[in-house]
């Protein structure tokens, strides 16, 4: 057993493990501050709801979707002149954090704008015959009760992230996945490769399992 | 009071228009008991819509209080919306906030009163609706009739003068629906407050309304003080919600009708002649012999009435129904 995991390096795991939490964490909190305000504008200006508006829409939503349908490797390449505008490199855990912005933050504003069309119509209609702003309907009504949809959202999201970090590796992006493709594929470190996988895939257990407590501690229903 | 006038709702689909409603004039009194009843479609719901407009209307005026609500600005129309309370089939009640949290709802969107206030009035209207108890659970944890009384509590929290509702008790068992509708009915004599309730169920209506107004195909096609509607129904859709009401087949009434002997009459009985033993004193009297085909005594609102179709043969029939009349009984001759 240990003569089979001779090549790894537990110090250089660990540090890898902790810049991929670094990566994932940093990355999801801001595709989540951008992608919330964006699902919602989706929503609300969507067909047949408070703020219809068609044109605001179509925008919106190709914009959406024309991040999304970017293959995630090709929008690590493209966006390597803005991340360093953004950070002042393109390498490392900081060089990897914008593109995996722009990455979760489409998604997450899609997952929002279905956990919002889920609220049932009634609580919206009743929520405007007593007197409320459109501000009001969406913090005191829609957002509340879409919370555990939202929070399925951002599980779905971290657990995405978790794989896009790991893909950064190719443009040298650190954590895991650096270090799965520079010792586990370059220099057929097989156990590396083993180890990192395994590593990956506890962590998208943990991310899910607590996901899942969160939703069931928000549902009221 | 509220007043329809000359109001239409049309809707585009495929390029058509498709009109929805058409009422000419309707006006609900302030204080009263206002039933809309008519099949899913009639546009009893859309025509309630308009009151708050949650719909508006594509032509004519919707006058609330003096006040022509299709004019107002998108702030006065939430100022004034609050002055309305409304109740929905589904309730409607936010599954993320408890039952104290729904009532007080509506008070923090008003944003007038302050925190303890509102903890104050949330109190009282628990109270009014019997679930004090319950304050803290969440809607999941309730039945629907206590769901409904939430919503009631609700409606009234900040203190409207019209209370709107849209088929409230129709989710509801019958039995819950006697304990919501006797709510409502208490609340109307209590508060004052204008309601009008839409619903399909003629029962619904017997029980509280004061006036009636029955809808079919987006118009309105009789209206009138419930026991005039309800005892004396002329439009074939009146009928049909009355009989229905009564469950009497239609078909099974008119094969009876055909095999009984005599003349064959209804006799309504209304308030305290309901009680007298006015058929039987008459009936001696001129020797007529009766049978009874189809028979109902009940109440409308607070009003008993009786209702009677006999078939009668022998002795004076004549003279005997100019009695009945005379004594105050409704006298219909069917054949």
């Amino acid at each position: 057993m240990t003569q089979w995991l001779v090549n790894v390096d537990w110090l250089e795991i660990g540090r890898a493990c902790w810049d991929t939490l670094v990566m994932v964490g940093v990355s999801l909190f801001f595709a989540v501050l951008l992608g919330l305000p964006l699902g919602i504008a989706l929503f609300l200006t969507g067909k047949r709801q408070l703020l219809e508006q068609p044109l605001v829409y179509a925008v919106l939503s190709f914009v959406v979707n024309l991040l999304r349908s970017v293959p995630f490797v090709i929008l690590l390449i493209v966006m390597i002149p803005v991340t360093v505008v953004l950070v002042g490199t393109s390498l490392g855990v900081p060089g990897a954090i914008p593109p995996l912005v722009v990455g979760g933050a489409p998604l997450f504003a899609r997952l929002v704008e279905a956990a919002l069309r889920e609220v049932d119509r009634g609580i919206v209609e009743a929520t405007q015959a007593m007197g409320a702003t459109v501000p009001q309907i969406v913090f005191g009504a829609l957002l509340p009760e879409a919370l555990p949809g939202i929070l399925a959202g951002v599980t779905v999201t971290s657990i995405t992230l978790v794989s896009y970090a790991a893909m950064s590796g190719v443009i040298g992006g650190g954590g895991l996945g650096d270090l799965a493709i520079r010792f586990g594929y370059q220099r057929f470190q097989t156990d590396v490769m083993v180890i990192t996988v395994a590593l990956l895939v506890v962590l998208v257990q943990l991310l899910q399992m607590l996901g899942d407590r969160l939703v069931l501690r928000f549902s009221r229903r | 009071m509220i007043e329809f006038d000359g109001v239409r709702k049309t809707y585009r689909v495929r390029g058509q228009e498709v009109l929805a409603l058409e009422v000419e004039r309707l006006t609900i009194e302030r204080g009263e008991v206002f039933g809309i009843v008519g099949h899913s479609g009639a546009g009893k719901s859309t025509l309630l819509r308009l009151v708050n407009l949650l719909e508006r209307p594509s032509q004519g005026r919707v006058v609330v209080e003096g006040e022509d609500v299709t004019r107002l600005a998108p702030a006065q129309l939430r100022a004034f919306r609050r002055r309305i309370g409304m109740i929905f089939q589904h309730f409607n009640l936010l599954s993320s906030k408890t039952v104290a949290e729904n009532v007080a709802f509506p008070l923090k969107i008003a944003g007038t009163e302050s925190r303890a206030a509102i903890a104050a009035r949330v109190e009282e209207l628990l109270a009014l609706v019997g679930l004090s108890e319950h304050a803290g659970k969440y809607p999941a944890q309730l039945s629907g009739g206590q769901k409904q009384r939430v919503g009631i509590a609700r409606a009234l929290a900040c203190r409207p003068s019209i209370l709107l509702s849209d088929e409230a008790t129709s989710a509801l068992d019958p039995q819950t629906t006697r304990s919501v509708l006797q709510l409502l009915s208490d609340i109307n004599r209590r508060l004052g407050l204008t309601i009008v309730l839409v619903t399909h169920e003629m029962d619904a209506v017997r029980r509280v309304c004061d006036r009636v107004a029955v809808m079919d195909g987006g118009r309105v096609v009789e209206t009138g003080p419930v026991s005039e509607v309800f005892l004396h129904p002329r439009h074939p859709t009146t009928r049909e919600f009355v009989l229905e009401s009564e469950h009497v087949d239609t078909q099974e009434f008119q094969e009876s009708l055909q095999q009984a002997a005599g003349r064959v009459v209804r006799l309504t009985f209304k308030g305290a002649a309901t009680y007298r033993p006015l058929l039987g004193e008459v009936v001696r009297r001129f020797g007529v012999d009766f049978s009874i085909l189809a028979g109902r005594i009940d109440h409308i609102k607070d009003v008993p009435y009786g209702q009677l179709t006999l078939s009668l043969v022998g002795g004076d029939v004549e003279e005997a129904l100019r009695a009945l009349a005379e004594a105050g009984v409704d006298v219909e001759v069917l054949r």
